[in-house]
């Protein structure tokens, strides 16, 4: 398909492609690297207060989960940081002097998260059980700065701010103005909640089914309600968040937003449309609130709201049903999640019980699969609300696109590997799950994670340490699954 | 026009970078290299054991230099970064294929417990470790010959495809291999494994000579393809060279005589792969491509490298002391591999807080609690009316 477009323009449809789906599947782990910390250290913390074995066996065993997850995490990184280069060098070598900032402080962060996910990890046994929960601390910081700094970056690519131009090359930085432009506060905040948010729910999520199946004992209420009130937190000041950022993006970024909303022309008393398809300029489908755009962005039904019509064709977005359903997706998710923690938490309040029904409980299951979806609907608001723009009337995506030939075969190779990073990343949880409860806790010695110091001063303190630690150290040696140790 | 001190300084901050990423880098995609080559289930159990040992606490950290790398030369350097980035997207592309593979292989491996499956995502680990090294390779084979151009149109596969960067190809991996053989005869010795010291200290005497023996040929290659710095490799870039030279054969010779000292053998290896990086950076000076384009020209404005200034003098406040807690606590036999929770579990399924109990709260008196929830609902619907009242935001 790129041949068609061969001579002078560059298709950018694959590489388009390639880094949404890129982003897209980094993004999930992200919010594991983020904010799962914080919910294994809120379970170690309920452990160590109330001496509770339960809430400490939750802990261990998700910090281990955490680390299949953020190893998986650091692969699909360094593929996006490739990838910044490899389809976009057209963005990086124009503004990568201003861009390239905010992912600087972010490397910082990276390894600050590495560093004590490694400690946190590999703590549990020997470090006393307060120190082991300040050494999950760096982690949970490490994980929002990082993540307000990468977001940064994304934010520039719609707020432009910070530097001067001559001659068509960056002549001044200001760093400041590039890491706090417009839209930081605004996409920072948004993207942190949801993390925890996606954590939250993915984690309460799975820890539904088994209640559904019957397993009702205590450990699997605590691991249903600990991420689950975290979750449930986070997704009220999501709603409310999330309004205040659709009346940013109505000021910051017009044509997005209508886009979001089909306001097709510049209008008072725009309707709010729900659903609906958008073919040739004409709504089908759709349900109208008359006036209620309006009323959203300026609190008065006469507000004037900008319309696609404010810019020429060219650079208004393309698939505004994508992004108007996406939108609306995203908004009517993060409603449905608000509800379930609001019943879920009115009945602790009134019961201090996990709600036992099948009605909360089958939603519940789904929340973190909802949780994701939202966010998924939110980037493809965001980045294809965007386009044509990769940095917001500044440069265009096809000027930015690499003209090396070959991204479709990278497109293919990068689908190919994720379905198995993902099959991998659902998989391996799921067989340690499955091996928690049908083993007994020797087997569980055995179990190993991707990465961690190793083992060998433990076995070089296994004679002098602690009765309690050496015979787990050395139990596991027969066991440890490297390849060719089973061979008869 | 010279290059101002900031340009210098952030490049200088490159080539650390670099050679960091070069040495615990290479030292782990060596060790996918001797896991590849030590042979069937059986014979290769012992050595794959110590491979898998020693890489599993520092390969993400490894990453995460490599990253370091990216970024540095994207906001640095822009336009050397875009230009190599789109003239050798080719080995590029499969070095990236070569991280993926590595990290899926190491991700699974560790849980897969069926023998074919842990053969497949092991044999994936370390066919990936030969991949990524060798196109790194030609890629810096590629810059400096100087065959990448500064505006290129597509693929240039004529920069990465000369013998000079085939050459630095097979050179990193050999690199590589010498490193982490090195590395691992220590990790043995820290161990007390004697066989595979001597196993490891054979494989780092072959991988050493091999190394010299390409570093020679593409030396040569290089008074060819690229005068300008083989004139400087053998000017003002010659003392490095001959550091790295001498810490070569002093390794070699310390493995000969059995000599194992943990510190100084890491060291001199250390040495003579940081030094041949760096005298390779004073070799292109004051040229980023080697004699098209210079640093002046091609590196960000000053307002840019002095932030990357601060962020490395924060990484290193940062990263440091972090790093130092890690070793510290690692030396100190504070962190262990394997975590059993059979404690927990007997606790949990025996403690007072067992199966099928509710959380013991003191309940409060339910009119309390109405009248909290009473009050919060008040709140929350005077705030939201408050929102939407007309004037009270901006309108």
């Amino acid at each position: 398909m790129t041949h068609v477009l061969a001579v002078g323009a560059v298709n950018p449809v694959p590489a388009r492609s390639q880094m949404g789906s890129s982003l897209g599947f980094h993004i999930i782990l992200a919010c594991f690297g983020v904010a799962f910390a914080a919910v294994t250290m809120t379970a170690e913390w309920i452990g160590i207060k109330r001496n509770d074995p339960v809430a400490m066996l939750l802990a261990r065993r998700w910090s281990k989960v955490m680390a299949v997850l953020v190893a998986v995490g650091a692969v699909s990184g360094t593929v996006l940081s490739y990838e910044m280069g490899l389809l976009w060098p057209g963005l990086m070598g124009r503004y990568g002097a201003a861009i390239g900032l905010p992912f600087s402080l972010e490397g910082i962060f990276f390894f600050l998260e590495a560093i004590f996910v490694g400690v946190y990890l590999y703590g549990w046994r020997r470090l006393s059980p307060w120190a082991h929960w300040w050494t999950g601390m760096p982690i949970v910081v490490s994980g929002i700065l990082g993540a307000i700094s990468v977001v940064a970056a994304n934010s520039w690519m719609n707020s432009p701010a910070g530097y001067t131009l001559k001659d068509g090359k960056i002549n001044s930085v200001d760093p400041v103005s590039v890491f706090f432009n417009a839209s930081t506060p605004y996409e920072a905040t948004h993207m942190i909640l949801a993390a925890y948010m996606v954590t939250g729910f993915v984690v309460a999520g799975v820890y539904a089914v088994g209640l559904l199946r019957g397993r009702r004992d205590r450990y699997h209420r605590l691991g249903f309600g600990v991420p689950f009130t975290i979750a449930g937190i986070a997704a009220p000041l999501q709603v409310m968040m999330g309004d205040v950022i659709a009346r940013f993006i109505a000021s910051n970024q017009p044509v997005k937003f209508a886009a979001m909303e089909y306001v097709l022309t510049t209008q008072r008393d725009a309707p709010e449309w729900l659903g609906g398809i958008l073919i040739n300029g004409h709504e089908y489908f759709g349900i109208s609130i008359p006036a209620f755009d309006s009323i959203l962005v300026g609190f008065n039904p006469h507000t004037t709201v900008i319309g696609l019509n404010s810019v020429p064709a060219s650079q208004q977005p393309p698939l505004d049903t994508l992004i108007h359903l996406s939108f609306d997706l995203m908004v009517g998710i993060g409603f449905f999640l608000f509800v379930l923690a609001a019943w879920q938490g009115w009945w602790w309040w009134f019961h201090r019980r996990v709600l036992m029904t099948a009605w909360f409980l089958v939603p519940a299951a789904l929340s973190g699969v909802a949780a994701v979806t939202a966010m998924e609907a939110g980037w493809v608001v965001t980045e294809v609300g965007r386009q044509p723009w990769i940095v917001y009337k500044v440069l265009l995506v096809s000027t930015a696109v690499t003209p090396s030939s070959g991204v479709t075969v990278t497109l293919a190779v990068i689908l190919a590997l994720y379905a198995i990073l993902t099959v991998v990343s659902i998989g391996t949880p799921m067989i340690m799950s499955r091996r928690w409860r049908r083993e007994g806790p020797a087997e569980e010695d055995a179990e190993q994670v991707p990465y961690g110091p190793s083992s060998a001063p433990a076995g070089a303190f296994g004679a002098g340490a602690t009765g309690a630690g050496a015979p787990g150290a050395s139990g596991a040696e027969p066991r440890a699954p490297v390849g060719g140790a089973e061979a008869p | 026009m010279n290059p101002s001190p900031e340009t210098i300084a952030v490049a200088a901050i490159l080539f650390v970078v670099l050679a960091a990423y070069a040495l615990f880098g290479g030292a782990d995609f060596g060790g996918g290299i001797w896991d590849l080559v030590a042979g069937g289930p059986a014979r290769g159990a012992a050595p794959r054991e110590l491979i898998d040992e020693s890489i599993t606490p520092v390969w993400e950290a490894n990453h995460v230099w490599l990253v370091f790398i990216l970024v540095l030369l994207w906001t640095a350097f822009p336009p050397a970064f875009a230009a190599i980035m789109t003239a050798l997207f080719v080995p590029l592309s499969l070095s990236l294929l070569g991280i993926v593979l590595r990290g899926v292989g190491f991700a699974f491996r560790h849980t897969a417990r069926r023998m074919r499956v842990q053969q497949l995502t092991g044999a994936t680990f370390a066919t990936s470790s030969l991949i990524t090294p060798f196109f790194m390779g030609t890629v810096v084979g590629a810059v400096a010959t100087g065959q990448v151009p500064v505006h290129p149109g597509g693929n240039v596969p004529a920069a990465w495809t000369s013998p000079t960067a085939l050459l630095t190809g097979f050179l990193f991996v050999a690199a590589c291999a010498y490193v982490s053989a090195v590395f691992l005869v220590l990790e043995a010795r820290q161990r007390g494994r004697h066989e595979l010291m001597r196993y490891f200290a054979l494989r780092a005497t072959a991988a050493g000579a091999v190394t010299g023996g390409l570093a020679g040929g593409t030396f040569f290659e290089l008074s060819r393809s690229a005068p300008y710095v083989y004139h400087r490799l053998t000017g003002i870039s010659l003392p490095l060279v001959a550091i790295s030279i001498a810490a070569g054969i002093a390794v070699l010779g310390m493995l000969w005589l059995r000599w194992y000292h943990p510190l100084i053998l890491r060291a001199t290896a250390a040495a003579a792969v940081a030094t041949v990086v760096w005298g390779w950076g004073l070799a292109q000076y004051p040229y980023l491509f080697p004699t098209s384009l210079t640093l002046p020209s091609g590196s960000a404005p000053s307002a840019t490298l002095d932030a990357e200034f601060v962020v490395a003098g924060l990484a290193v406040v940062l990263v440091v002391p972090g790093f130092a807690i890690l070793y510290y606590l690692q030396q100190r036999g504070l962190l262990t591999e394997a975590e059993s929770d059979a404690d927990l579990r007997l606790a949990a399924h025996l403690g007072p807080a067992g199966v099928g109990r509710p959380a013991a709260a003191e309940p409060e008196p339910v009119v309390a609690r109405i009248g909290v929830a009473a009050v919060l609902v008040t709140l929350a619907v005077r705030a939201i009316r408050n929102v939407f009242s007309p004037g009270s935001r901006r309108g």
